[in-house]
């Protein structure tokens, strides 16, 4: 391994100080940067370990029936917080569709934020990767390319971001607090996460040295957790990245859908809100066909990128299901297999 | 053994046997305590790291290395490459014998293989190593990689596996399908899987002047110091190999690993001890892999479903640079009855390190093959699966026509059957749905695996204490041999097990043939046994010769042997313990020794195999394509069972294994570069529990009086077979899609 600082900041100011330096990364609970150390692929000179900083570790219950999560709370200790997956089911279920019971232990809910694609050809050094060699070159094209993107890629990168917990954060307009140098500011998550296009190498809206501190879920969203679903196909029943994802969620009124919250993970570089969807289902019933023709909509501008057309009808069906699912009622208890079409007690 | 102290067994009700007892593991306390010492745990003092370089293409050569870079960063010591390096006594390309495959060991700037080793850093700290190794930068003269299995240009060779004909056959295949009223012809496509052992390829290797010890996993410790010894021109009895704990091994460990005798010579090179342990992702190229197949079946059956004719082909690839041929064929030799019966198959060499055994070699790669064509084959009869197979049960072995040494093959089809509830599956498919909603499918297949035995020997001592010693130098894999040879040392010895101590695990002791074949309960199990008869003869020769002990006179084959004691076998109450006798001879112990081989006569006379019935209830999402195994149920018959519950855990890893052929395990290839592009764990996907949330496996009695005296066949490996076949055809059950790419993934049933 290649020789880097490793600093232990006390304060948050301490830490954005130490970030801003070129070739620094923050680490939270390691379990993405230091696979990416190892393999080569992350290079950091420097680590400001932030697994310390006071004040980041809070679940707080917002007045408004909002939900502040700090940046390093643990994803199960977040899943698993009753006043939480009560307001937010669909975000608790995707957090334990993830990773491994051990793995949510660790990781912070700010890194999974960050966490970095799994592209095959990103994490092998041999391989061209525009992500991580500006201008090199992106070998995943005409490569081993089934599990790429099908929406909002780019000739440069065609890359997905892998985080479930991303996909019902957007649906459900999640704002992600940071601290820079300049202060505070906030970003809705649905635009924190960067397309490729020209730059693929710039992921997300934070500039050098900005922290994440928290997450807000607006207390507006807990409205829909009678209705709220996370629905991830997968080639194992456990343990493995999405194929395809969606979260989905529905207030109904008076048998018709009032408003609805849909977004998709696994089939772009971000997770990907379905907006023209949602609003073809407000007014509509509950139902199959409605269900359709959203998903018709969500994936009007999918084309696939590579040996990958199946996810694009599997992205369509299983918007569908996810509807449905969601429109039969948040189940009473977490099922035994989270988000899994197997899902018992769904 | 010094360091590892295995537990004494837990009491247990054996009515004088220790055979047949579901002892645990007596290894298990150390192994999750992490007291158990595998290869790499071991530091001696003055302990350099090596790591290995490996090459990023598949074709070329290595045109330059910034060795300057490497050699200056702080910690590395040694540089190995092609140019600076110790001298073999041998080219590892020299074929030196039946299992000595071509090893990479620097010979030269070729490269021939992703993941091939191109030069060694050894460093004082792992770290430091792991950095001069990045700090290489290869540069290449590259050449374009052949890695398409139906691209290569293809031959035929002559021996496939271990040395089996490529091609064999009775009757007539053609006319048998000429006359045949309904015919099954169909290709099925599998993947290249690697072993992935959960511990990695590592050594520690210690020369002392030209002695050289290693700790460093082993399923074959006498054929790595055979192999060594001629690579480094010492004699074999000059390398001191301790293997006590294998992390799996399923193949891979059977031959000593080019990247092993790296290590080997790098501690040579720079004259201190070297450890050397495999990344995960450098395990996909040096250490074997199951290769690819295509194969084609020809079926063909009667009017009343019977086989008129079975053709196997298998298309598959060894590399550029050796020979192994996966024979996967050979699965249709046993287990039909058919008047015409043609197996064959056909090479290609492709870009990437030799392919190796893996865990059923052939048979399992075979077996899904054949038990969806058969699958194929009863449904274009109409017929019920297990009824199509039964009207084809096989009295005799199909392709030699022997008499099966012994066979309850029927009777694992009856108990796994009635398990599963199979009676009440619909004949069509699609026809079955859960309260959810999900399509559920019923399939099985029929498991076989060859009862090899190989040559192994074992010493065993009594003690005037009373206690009983046997060593021989087998392998724990992980599969038990700790447990289930000292239980048959107990009763070869007529000793409880806690009355014995058990040696095993080191290249000292008496070789105890390699762990693989699953034939090292029987051959290893056989030499104890022949060692515990023969000190006890030796005991009751000293005994019955001896006019003070009351077994004076009684003779050898009127004595037993139990519980410590020595008896008239016509009158039990005469007779005395072994301390006594040992004690009133003024002998500390005594010795005997035992040795275990195939018997050719029997051999020749009859076919030798396991058998089983696997049966598996799949539920697939009508819409998603994702595959759930909901239910496998395995009937397996392997003779005599030594433990039980050892026994049991080989055939639920079997099946599992099966599950993950059938469903999961491919190395995905970058046809451009010929590079493994998921070689690690997280994306190499083989199941988790959330996979398997019911596997059961029924012990079917079986007395073999012909494989070996104690009537043992192996079991390690027939749980892959039939069940990956069991699951494919659930899946056809479930959906009405027979899809023939394994692993069958959810995109091919959602077009
Ligand atoms: C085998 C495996 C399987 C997995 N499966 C899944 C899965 O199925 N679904 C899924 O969603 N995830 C999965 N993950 C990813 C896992 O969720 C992430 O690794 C984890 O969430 C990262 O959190 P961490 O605290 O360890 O982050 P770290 O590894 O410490 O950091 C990750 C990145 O975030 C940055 N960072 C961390 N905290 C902050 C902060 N507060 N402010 C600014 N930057 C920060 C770091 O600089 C780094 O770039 C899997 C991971 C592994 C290893
Ligand atoms: S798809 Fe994106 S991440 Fe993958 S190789 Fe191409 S540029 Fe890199």
């Amino acid at each position: 391994m290649n020789r880097f600082d490793y600093i232990r900041p006390t304060t948050i100011p301490e830490a954005v100080a130490a970030a801003s330096a070129p070739g620094a990364a923050y680490l939270a609970a390691g379990t993405n940067l230091v696979d990416l150390m190892k393999g080569g692929i992350a290079r950091p000179s420097r680590l400001v370990d932030v697994g310390r900083l006071p004040g980041l570790s809070a679940i707080e219950h917002l007045p408004d029936g909002g939900v502040r999560i700090g940046a390093l709370v643990r994803n199960a200790d977040l899943a698993y917080d009753p006043g939480f997956a009560r307001r937010f089911p669909a975000v608790a279920e995707a957090l334990l569709s993830g990773a491994s019971a051990q793995l949510r232990n660790a990781a912070t809910v700010g890194g999974n934020l960050l966490q970095r694609t799994r592209c095959a050809y990103f994490h092998d050094v041999a391989s061209a990767c525009n992500k991580r060699e500006p201008g090199a070159g992106c070998d995943a094209r005409g490569g081993e390319n089934r599990l790429h993107a099908v929406l909002g890629w780019s000739e440069g990168c065609i890359a997905t971001h892998p985080s479930d917990f991303c996909v019902p954060l957007a649906a459900f307009n999640a704002i992600v607090e940071v601290a820079g140098a300049t202060g505070h500011r906030d970003i809705p998550l649905e635009e924190f996460h960067l397309l490729p296009g020209e730059t693929p190498e710039r992921e997300t809206l934070l500039a050098p040295g900005e922290l994440i501190l928290a997450l807000r879920l607006p207390g507006t969203e807990a409205a829909f957790a009678a209705h709220a679903r996370y629905l991830k196909v997968r080639e194992r029943t456990s343990y493995a990245f999405a194929v395809v994802s969606a979260a989905a969620g529905l207030r109904l009124d008076g048998g018709r859908i009032a408003e609805a919250r849909l977004a998709l993970g696994g089939v772009a570089l971000k997770p990907w809100r379905a907006r023209a969807a949602e609003a073809a289902l407000v007014g509509a019933t509950p139902d199959e066909a409605a269900f359709r023709l959203a998903a018709e909509a969500a994936l009007e501008a999918a084309r696939p990128s590579g040996d990958n057309a199946f996810k694009i009808e599997l992205a369509r069906r299983i918007l569908v299901r996810a509807l449905t699912l969601a429109a039969a009622g948040t189940p009473a208890r977490m099922p035994a297999l989270p988000a899994s079409p197997f899902a018992i007690g769904a | 053994m010094s360091e590892n102290t295995l537990a004494q067994a837990p009491v247990h009700l054996r009515q004088g046997s220790s055979i047949g007892q579901p002892l645990t593991r007596r290894d298990g306390v150390l192994k999750v305590t992490g007291g158990a010492v595998y290869a790499a745990d071991n530091h001696p003092p003055g302990l350099l790291h090596a790591v290995l370089a490996v090459s990023t293409i598949a074709r070329g050569r290595v045109a330059a290395l910034d060795l300057a870079a490497a050699r200056a960063h702080p910690g590395v010591v040694e540089v190995m490459t092609p140019g600076h390096k110790p001298a073999l006594a041998q080219d590892p390309d020299e074929k030196a014998g039946p299992f000595a495959f071509r090893l990479d060991l620097l010979q030269d700037d070729r490269v021939r293989y992703a993941n091939q080793s191109i030069a060694v850093v050894i460093a004082e700290t792992i770290e430091a190593a792991t950095e001069g190794a990045a700090l290489l930068a290869p540069r290449y003269e590259v050449e374009p990689a052949r890695m398409d299995l139906h691209d290569a240009e293809s031959f035929f060779p002559a021996v496939v596996g271990a040395g089996t004909p490529a091609a064999e056959h009775h009757g007539d295949v053609d006319a048998g399908m000429a006359a045949a009223a309904v015919r099954v012809e169909a290709t099925y496509d599998t993947s290249a899987q690697y072993h992935n052992a959960m511990e990695p390829h590592a050594i520690v290797a210690v020369w002392d002047g030209d002695k050289l010890r290693l700790d460093t996993p082993s399923q074959g410790m006498a054929m790595a110091q055979a192999r060594i010894a001629g690579l480094f021109g010492i004699p074999p009895e000059n390398i001191h190999i301790r293997s006590p704990f294998l992390g799996g091994g399923f193949g891979s460990k059977g031959m000593i690993s080019g990247p092993q005798v790296l290590g080997i010579m790098a501690a040579k090179l720079v004259g201190r001890p070297v450890k050397l342990v495999l990344r995960r992702e450098q395990m996909y190229g040096p250490v074997g892999h199951r290769a690819p197949t295509r194969q084609t079946l020809r079926l063909g059956a009667d009017a009343g479903g019977a086989l008129t004719a079975i053709g196997h082909h298998t298309k598959t690839a060894s590399s550029s640079f050796d020979d192994f041929f996966e024979p996967a064929s050979g699965a249709s030799h046993s287990l039909y009855a058919s008047p015409a019966i043609a197996t064959s198959h056909e090479g290609v060499r492709l870009d990437t390190g030799t392919p190796l055994f893996m865990r059923a070699p052939g048979e399992a790669t075979g077996s899904i093959a054949l038990e969806s064509a058969i699958d194929e084959m009863a449904d274009a009869c109409g017929m019920d699966p297990l009824t199509f197979r039964l009207k084809n049960y096989a009295e005799v072995e199909p392709i030699s026509g022997k008499p099966f040494s012994s066979k309850a093959l029927r009777q694992c089809y009856e108990q796994g059957a009635a398990r599963f509830g199979w009676a009440s599956r619909p004949l069509a498919p699609r026809m079955m749905r859960d309260a959810a909603g999900m399509l559920v499918g019923w399939g099985m297949g029929t498991a076989t695996f060859p009862a090899l035995m190989f040559q192994a020997k074992a010493r065993a001592t009594l003690r005037r204490d009373g206690t009983g010693l046997m060593e021989i130098g087998a392998h724990d894999m992980g599969q038990g041999a700790w447990t289930a040879l000292a239980q048959i040392a107990a009763d070869g010895l007529g000793l409880d097990i806690d009355q014995v101590e058990f040696r095993s695990g080191t290249s000292d002791l008496p070789d105890g043939g390699i762990a693989g074949g699953s034939a090292h309960t029987a051959t290893a199990g056989m030499a104890v046994h022949g060692a515990g008869a023969d000190v006890i003869a030796r005991l009751a020769e000293l005994a019955t010769g001896d006019e003070r002990s009351p077994l004076f006179g009684a003779g050898n084959a009127g004595v037993v042997a139990r519980g410590g004691r020595l008896s008239r076998r016509d009158d039990e109450a005469r007779g005395e313990s072994y301390a006594d006798i040992l004690d009133r001879a003024g002998l500390a112990g005594i010795e005997g020794s035992g040795g275990s081989a195939a018997n050719p006569v029997a051999q020749s006379a009859y076919a030798m195999h396991a058998h089983g019935a696997v049966f598996a209830e799949v539920k697939v999402d009508p819409d998603l394509g994702q595959i759930r195994v909901t239910r496998l149920v395995g009937a397996f018959a392997a003779g005599t069972i030594i433990n039980p519950r050892m026994v049991r855990s080989q055939y639920y890893g079997g099946m599992i294994w099966g599950l993950s052929f059938a469903l999961l395990e491919k190395a995905v290839t970058d046809r451009r570069s010929g590079r493994i592009m998921n070689a690690d764990l997280g994306e190499y996907h083989v199941p988790v529990n959330a996979d398997v949330p019911s596997v059961e496996a029924i012990l079917v009695e079986e007395r073999d009086a012909h494989v070996n005296a104690l009537g043992i066949k192996g079991v390690g490996e027939i749980g892959i077979t039939g069940t990956a076949g069991a699951i494919a055809n659930a899946v056809w059950h479930a959906t009405g899609r027979r899809v023939r790419q394994f692993p069958i993934t959810l995109d091919r049933l959602i077009d």
